[in-house]
C-alpha cells in the first residue's frame, strides 16, 4: 500500500504543476449498487479534452451525479476504468487523489467552525505547504473570487450570503490548483439574479484558469450558457448526445434531447451566436436603432422587435456604423429557408 | 447539653475549621474534574465509535442508561472490594455516572453535524480520523458540553456520598454529621458539608459556562 502511495507522489506532482487541465477519460464505466436490479451507471465511456468545460444534464436520478462522483472515486465504479491525465484513478490513493482533483457541491458544505480563510487553506494545509504559501494562496483565490481579503478572510461562513459562500466553496475547491474539477450543481440554490452573476464570474475565471471541468446540472439553459460541451444524459446516465451546445440546439439528436431543450431552441441558439457570424447589409444612408457587434443575435432580435424598426445599425467599438441587420438576416444564419423581401427603406 | 441549632455556634465552627472546609472542597473539586476528564475521553470514544451504529448506537445509551440507575452506594460497595478505599473508587464511580450525559451528547452532537459538510470534507481527501477530529467532534463541541454540564453536577452531587469509602471531599463533614447525631456539632457538620456542597457545584457550573464559551468557534456560536 506504501509502495503504491510512493510512487503516486511523482504523479500528483506532475498533475499539479499542470494547474490547466488535462485530459480525463471513463471508459466503460458502470456502477451497480449491490441488491438493485439495474445499474444505476452503466457503460459510460467519455473523452474529455484538457481545459474542456463538460455539462452533464438530465433529471435527476439519472445518474449524473454517480458519474461524476466516480472520478475522484466518492463512489467506487464497479466496472470500467477512470484515467486522468492516462492514470488510471482506480491506482491511486483515494484521498491524495481527491486532493488534486477540486470538488464543489450545491449545499457548499463550508465548515462552519473555520474562517473562510481557514477553509480556503484546507486542501494547502494538508499537501505540507508552508503558512506564507498558503496566505498568499488565500488571498490572491478570495481577489479572484471578488471577495475582498481584508473583509472576508477572518469572517465565519455563517457571516456570508448564498452566494458569497458559493464563491468562498469555489476558491476553496480551487486552492491547490487542482487541474480537474468536479462541480455538482454548485449554483443550483442560489436566487436567479445571484445565479447569473456567478455563472459568468466563473466562467470569466475559467476562460483565466483553463480547468478540465466536468460540471453537472438539471438546468438545460446553465448547460448552454456555461458548456463547452453538454452531455445530455437519461436513465443509468445514458449518453442521448454529446455535442457543443449550438449543434444540440441545431441538431438534437432524438426526442429526448428536443424535450430537454424545451420551447424557444431558436432563441437559445441565437444567444449563441455574435452578431458578427450574420451577414451584415450595407450601412450607407440606413437608419435605425444601433447594436453593438460584440452582443449576440438574440439581442439584436430583441431590439427588432422592441423597436419595431425593419432593421438595426451594428457599429463597431467606436460606435462607427458597419452595417445593417434585419429579420432575414438572422434567420439565415439559423439555416431558415426564408423568402428574400424586398422591405423598403422606412424613415422614422 | 443543648444540642440544638445556633448561628452564632455555627459561624464559630466555620470560623475554626475554615482551613479544613476549604482543603475539603479542594479535592471535592479535584475527584470531580479527575472523573470528568476521564469520562469526557471515554465517553467521546464511545459516542465517536456508536453515532453512526443504529445497534452499537442503542447499546450504548441503553447500557449507559441503565447504569445510571444503579444506586450510587451500591456502586461504591461493589468498587471497594477491588479498589479499596479512598480515591479509586471515587474516581471510577464519579466517571461511570458521568458518562452517560456525556455518550449521549456526543452521539447527538455527531449526528446533527450536517452530511454536505462531511461530504465536502471527503471530497477535499480527508480520511475518517481527519474529519473526525478536525471537523465532526469541533462542530459537534458545544453539545458535548452541554452534556459535560449535566455530568460534572451529577458527579460533585455523587461525591458527596464518596465519602462512605472513606473518598475525599466534603461528603466527610456530612457523613461525619449524620453518624454522630445528637452530638453538639452534628448539625454543623451536615450543614456545612451540604452548603458547601451546592455552593461548589453552582461554582463549577458557571466555569462550564465559561470553559464551553472559550472552546467553542466563534463561527458557532448563533
Amino acid at each position: 500500500m506504501s509502495d503504491t502511495v510512493h510512487t503516486n507522489t511523482g504523479f500528483f506532482r506532475a498533475i499539479s504543476s499542470q494547474s490547466a487541465g488535462v485530459s480525463l477519460e471513463l471508459d466503460h464505466v458502470t456502477k451497480h449498487y449491490p441488491g438493485q436490479p439495474a445499474p444505476a451507471v452503466e457503460d459510460f465511456s467519455m473523452s474529455i479534452e484538457p481545459g474542456e468545460l463538460i455539462m452533464f444534464v438530465g433529471p435527476s436520478g439519472c445518474g449524473k451525479t454517480t458519474t461524476m462522483k466516480m472520478v475522484n472515486r466518492l463512489i467506487e465504479p464497479t466496472g470500467g476504468s477512470i484515467r486522468i491525465d492516462g492514470k488510471d484513478v482506480l491506482s491511486l490513493n483515494p484521498n491524495e487523489l481527491r486532493r488534486h482533483v477540486g470538488y464543489v457541491i450545491q449545499q457548499i458544505g463550508l465548515f462552519p467552525h473555520r474562517t473562510i480563510a481557514e477553509n480556503i487553506a484546507t486542501v494547502p494545509k494538508m499537501l505540507g505547504w508552508k503558512k506564507e504559501r498558503i496566505a498568499e494562496r488565500v488571498d490572491e483565490l478570495l481577489r479572484t473570487v471578488q471577495l475582498d481579503p481584508a473583509a472576508f478572510a477572518n469572517r465565519y461562513p455563517r457571516q456570508l450570503s448564498g452566494g458569497q459562500q458559493q464563491r468562498a466553496g469555489v476558491a476553496r475547491a480551487l486552492a491547490a490548483d487542482p487541474p480537474v474539477m468536479l462541480m455538482d450543481e454548485p449554483f443550483g440554490a442560489t436566487d436567479p439574479i445571484t445565479r447569473e452573476r456567478l455563472q459568468a464570474e466563473f466562467l470569466r475565471l475559467q476562460a483565466e484558469i483553463g480547468k478540465t471541468i466536468i460540471f453537472v446540472t438539471h438546468d438545460f439553459d446553465e448547460a448552454i450558457r456555461m458548456g463547452d460541451r453538454i452531455a445530455v444524459l437519461s436513465d443509468r446516465s445514458r449518453i442521448e448526445q454529446f455535442d457543443t451546445p449550438a449543434n444540440i440546439l441545431a441538431a438534437p439528436a432524438n426526442e429526448y434531447v428536443s424535450s430537454f431543450i424545451g420551447q424557444g431552441a431558436a432563441l437559445k441558439r441565437l444567444a449563441l451566436m455574435p452578431i458578427a457570424e450574420a451577414k451584415l447589409g450595407p450601412a450607407a444612408g440606413a437608419e435605425g436603432p444601433k447594436i453593438s457587434i460584440g452582443d449576440n443575435l438574440r439581442d439584436a432580435l430583441d431590439l427588432l422587435v422592441l423597436s419595431g424598426a425593419p432593421r438595426v445599425l451594428v457599429t463597431d467599438a467606436d460606435d462607427r456604423t458597419i452595417g445593417t441587420l434585419d429579420q432575414a438576416g438572422i434567420s439565415s444564419v439559423l439555416g431558415a429557408t426564408v423568402p428574400v423581401v424586398g422591405a423598403p427603406a422606412v424613415t422614422p | 447539653m443543648d444540642t440544638s441549632f445556633k448561628w452564632s455556634r455555627f459561624l464559630k465552627f466555620l470560623a475554626q475549621r475554615w482551613d479544613e472546609i476549604l482543603q475539603l472542597a479542594g479535592q471535592h473539586l479535584a475527584v470531580v474534574v479527575i472523573a470528568l476528564v476521564i469520562a469526557l475521553v471515554v465517553g467521546i470514544l464511545i459516542g465517536s465509535l456508536v453515532w453512526n451504529r443504529p445497534i452499537g448506537r442503542a447499546a450504548a445509551l441503553t447500557a449507559a442508561g441503565i447504569a445510571i440507575t444503579i444506586p450510587s452506594l451500591a456502586v461504591l460497595a461493589l468498587l471497594s472490594p477491588l479498589l479499596g478505599l479512598g480515591w479509586g473508587p471515587s474516581i471510577v464511580a464519579l466517571a461511570f455516572y458521568a458518562l452517560l450525559p456525556i455518550i449521549r451528547n456526543t452521539v447527538v452532537g455527531l449526528r446533527e453535524v450536517p452530511a454536505q459538510i462531511v461530504e465536502s470534507a471527503r471530497g477535499m481527501g480527508m480520511g475518517r480520523t481527519r474529519i473526525l477530529v478536525s471537523t465532526q467532534l469541533p462542530i459537534a463541541w458545544p453539545v458535548i458540553m452541554a452534556g459535560v454540564r449535566v455530568s460534572a453536577q451529577m458527579t460533585v452531587g455523587i461525591a458527596a456520598i464518596a465519602a462512605y469509602v472513606a473518598g475525599p471531599g466534603l461528603g466527610q463533614y456530612i457523613f461525619t454529621g449524620l453518624s454522630s447525631m445528637g452530638s453538639f456539632n452534628a448539625v454543623n457538620y451536615a450543614l456545612t458539608g451540604t452548603v458547601a456542597t451546592i455552593i461548589l457545584a453552582l461554582l463549577i457550573d458557571a466555569a462550564f459556562i465559561v470553559i464551553a464559551r472559550v472552546t467553542t468557534s466563534k463561527g458557532l456560536r448563533a
